[in-house]
């Protein structure tokens, strides 16, 4: 049993922290999101020049062979940064699929792009009518001659705006939920039939919504088998969860820090706030809601390599306790600021909207409680 | 005990929802459903309460003498419900409820007549200076200074999260007016402050709901050697603070219940639209169907103790800290209702529309991203945390009830 990190993941998170730092104070950031743009494209170059477009990538593919634990330690301070540029929409969801399916084509071909920084990409998979079943698509691509005919519409596509390329998912066969007859495509935003609708969220982030109308791909713009791919997306999902779990303890952090901080110099009363028992035990709550938050992400990314069923256990749990410890801190927090809490200039308000919105990523509370629970009785 | 209302009595709410089927017309209701605060925009508060003010109906609450309607308990608490439950825009509260019963219980012949027909005919707007950036939950410690010049009061200082202070004629403040008195709360004074005096600024604070220009809640409001005449004084130098807590008694005063209902009702909508991912409806998925329930028994929970508490009102009691109750409780279980609208929502949560009501102003005609419910959705949720912060936060709630109910 040991839970501590090795001399090089704490390295990796040094590097991390350093780039937060000068890159990435609050006022940089507000300036960052506020751009044209969205991002900036140097900070994305600096991603590339430390590595981490590379760390999970194995070495013959160019990487650095990272696991869970140091994806998670880039999100981890990626969270408490609030970053915004497509680490994990790139990286770790289309980077995955291409680490786990791509062909030696496809992975030759965009892997080292991805890893010199030169090509983003965005996740595709979430549907009006599917809310976070995975496996409901209306979204059909249809065999024609050796080509896919493709059609349908995909909402919210986080880092939709500045992908070059999309994973899609679609449906190849079956009826509309069906686990079988779902497959996982590679489309090119600048494919005929693309059309995106770009536009801010509520956190700062960018997204898209996608209209595919008779977009034409080849054979080789699958990634793994054809009417196969869910258990490939939902390990993915699985990934993606175990990573936003990272990002959210370390917004959580960041929270319950600078809410400690406030209470200790905020005077009322002839004094500190934070002398108030109802506020002492509030903080409190809130650091157990952070130091149960990092068990589960811990555990969660401990357990991503682990069997099926025991993998899915793990990431529903875990987004269950981000999606209540995360509420509660958030809202803490601003509560405990008081009307300060409630400004757009206090970056406070900024990590609660983060941790609000990741609980509506790959499944909310109420979803994955179902899941584990199904799961449970499996 | 009996539930029922007289003849009367229903007969005044047959009138009441009469007047709002036919005076709270598809636009004010259009933009009432996207508000990201509570609030519309000025020119539709200023539609609304006009409305309400020429058929009498503005002031509820105020005498007959002052120009109320003369209701009794009963039809107030009907108005009250009637008014929520349709979800009609909210009579603000700064003037009609707060500074006009302090000018009526403490004000001068000459300032009643100056300032409460135009609060009547809502000609004028009001808000509330109290809040500073040193003095929140302490009020009694607040900066502002009023000097005496003789003729006139010279003020310095500033006030924070005045809402609506940008459409502002007129600020009622509480300025310190004795710096050496025994107690802070012995040198407070009451005083009512033309916007248009040279010296005052109006910075716009941006709240997590991310409004459009101009469209601001909160603000801040500097004073640069404001001079404000002896007259506008209410009452007596250095009493303000008496006023201040006597207006804290209207300041805590409608009913959660309706409104409540009214939220609720639109999470079931929602959900009625939503689907799980099961080809199922939202407002079919157990769990979730079991959360609005539980949230809907909470709500009749308040109802009756509200109902419980007006029908003492009616019996000529008085309440007291049990009110503190209904602050914190109520703005709660709203809160609740936030989250549960969020969730029904799901994801279309995240895109940001900052002006809410392009379409309905012909600012755009660009379609929206999402069903036309998500847009303000985050926004309200996020603005709502301010149900617990304002008006006496729920941890000072609790304080009082601690001390005066329990008499801990
Ligand atoms: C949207 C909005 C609109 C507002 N509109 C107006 C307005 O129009 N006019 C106006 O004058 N003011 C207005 N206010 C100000 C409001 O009244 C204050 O925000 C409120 O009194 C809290 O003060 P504060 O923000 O300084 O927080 P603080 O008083 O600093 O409180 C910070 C935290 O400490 C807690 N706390 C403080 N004292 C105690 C205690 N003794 N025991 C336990 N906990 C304690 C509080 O509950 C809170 O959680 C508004 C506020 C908001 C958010």
């Amino acid at each position: 049993m040991d839970f501590s990190f090795t001399e090089e993941q704490t390295l990796l998170r040094n590097s991390i922290q350093k780039f937060v730092q000068d890159e990435y104070d609050f006022d940089t950031r507000r300036k960052i999101i506020a751009s044209d743009e969205g991002m900036k494209e140097e900070n994305w170059q600096t991603l590339a020049e430390l590595g981490l477009l590379a760390a999970p990538f194995t070495e013959e593919q160019g990487g650095f062979g990272g696991g869970p634990i140091e994806t998670m330690i880039v999100m981890e301070e990626f969270g408490r940064g609030l970053v915004v540029e497509p680490y994990a929409p790139t990286v770790i969801q289309c980077g995955g699929f291409l680490r786990y399916a791509g062909s030696s084509e496809q992975q030759e071909a965009l892997i080292p792009q991805i890893i010199e920084g030169k090509l983003k990409m965005a996740f595709a998979y979430a549907e009006p009518q599917g809310r976070y079943n995975l496996a409901d698509l209306t979204t059909t691509a249809e065999q024609k001659g050796g080509d896919f005919v493709i059609n349908g519409y995909k909402a919210v596509v986080i880092g939709g705006p500045w992908a070059d390329k999309f994973i899609v998912t679609a449906r190849t066969s079956g009826s509309q939920r069906e686990e079988k007859g779902v497959t996982v495509f590679i489309i090119d935003k600048g494919a005929d039939g693309v059309s995106t609708r770009d536009y801010p969220t509520v956190d700062g982030f960018r997204a898209s919504e996608l209209t595919l109308e008779n977009v034409v791909v080849g054979k080789d713009a699958v990634v793994g088998e054809v009417d196969n791919g869910l258990p490939l997306v939902e390990k993915i999902a699985d990934e993606a969860i175990a990573a936003y779990c990272a990002e959210a303890i370390g917004a959580m952090k960041v929270l319950n820090d600078t809410t400690v901080e406030y209470c200790k110099t905020r005077k009322q009363f002839g004094q500190p706030i934070g002398k108030f028992q109802v506020l002492q035990h509030r903080m409190v709550d809130m650091f157990m809601e952070y130091e149960q938050s990092v068990s589960m992400t811990y555990m969660v990314n401990l357990k991503l390599e682990e069997d099926e069923i025991e993998r899915k256990k793990a990431a529903s749990g875990a987004k269950v306790q981000i999606g209540k410890s995360g509420r509660f801190v958030g809202q803490q927090s601003v509560q405990l600021h008081g009307g300060m809490g409630m400004t757009d200039e206090l970056n406070v308000g900024h990590y609660f909207k983060r941790l609000t919105m990741i609980d509506t990523a790959f499944g909310n509370v109420d979803h994955h409680l179902k899941r584990y629970a199904k799961l449970s009785q499996a | 005990m009996d539930l029922s209302f007289s003849t009367e009595d229903e007969e005044f709410r047959r009138e009441v929802r009469a007047f709002i089927e036919r005076e709270y017309d598809d636009d004010l209701r259009r933009q009432m459903a996207q508000s990201k605060n509570g609030y519309l925009d000025k020119e539709g508060q200023m539609k609304w309460m006009k409305k309400l003010s020429n058929q009498g109906w503005l002031a509820p609450n105020w005498p007959k003498e002052y120009g109320g309607p003369g209701w009794t308990q009963t039809q107030k608490y009907i108005f009250d419900v009637e008014t929520s439950a349709a979800g009609t825009p909210p009579v603000l509260a700064f003037g009609v409820k707060m500074v006009a019963p302090v000018i009526m219980a403490f004000g001068s012949d000459e300032q009643k007549q100056t300032y409460l027909p135009p609060i009547l005919a809502s000609d004028v707007w009001w808000c509330q200076g109290y809040s500073e950036p040193g003095s929140g939950s302490d009020l009694a410690s607040l900066q502002m200074r009023a000097e005496d010049k003789g003729d006139h009061f010279l003020c310095n200082g500033s006030k924070i999260w005045t809402t609506l202070a940008q459409h502002a004629d007129w600020i009622f403040c509480l300025v310190r007016t004795d710096a050496d008195a025994a107690k802070p709360q012995q040198g407070i004074s009451f005083l009512l402050i033309d916007m248009k005096t040279p010296g005052i600024s109006v910075e716009p604070i941006v709240t997590l709901d991310m409004p459009v220009a101009n469209q601001q809640e909160v603000n801040q409001v500097f004073f640069d050697d404001v001079r404000v005449p002896k007259e506008n004084l209410i009452g007596e130098l250095n009493r303000g603070w008496t006023y201040a807590k006597y207006l804290l008694e209207f300041e805590r005063g409608n009913a959660y219940g309706p409104s409540l209902k009214r939220s609720i009702a639109k999470v079931k909508s929602i959900a009625e639209n939503e689907l799980v991912g099961t080809g199922e409806r939202l407002i079919d998925d157990s769990s979730f169907a079991g959360k609005i329930a539980d949230m809907e028994r909470q709500i009749t929970a308040m109802e009756f103790t509200e109902l419980r508490i007006f029908a003492a009102l009616s019996a000529g009691e008085r309440v007291g800290p049990e009110s503190s109750m209904l602050k914190a409780k109520g703005s709660e279980l709203g809160q609740g209702i936030t989250e549960l609208t969020l969730e029904a929502t799901g994801f279309y949560t995240q895109p940001l529309m900052r002006d809410t009501w392009a379409e309905i102003k012909g600012r755009t005609n660009e379609p929206r991203v999402g069903p036309t419910y998500a847009a303000p959705v985050a926004p309200y949720y996020f603005n709502y945390r301010k149900a617990s912060i304002y008006a006496g936060s729920n941890e000072v709630q609790r304080n009082i009830m601690a001390k005066l109910v329990l008499g801990l």
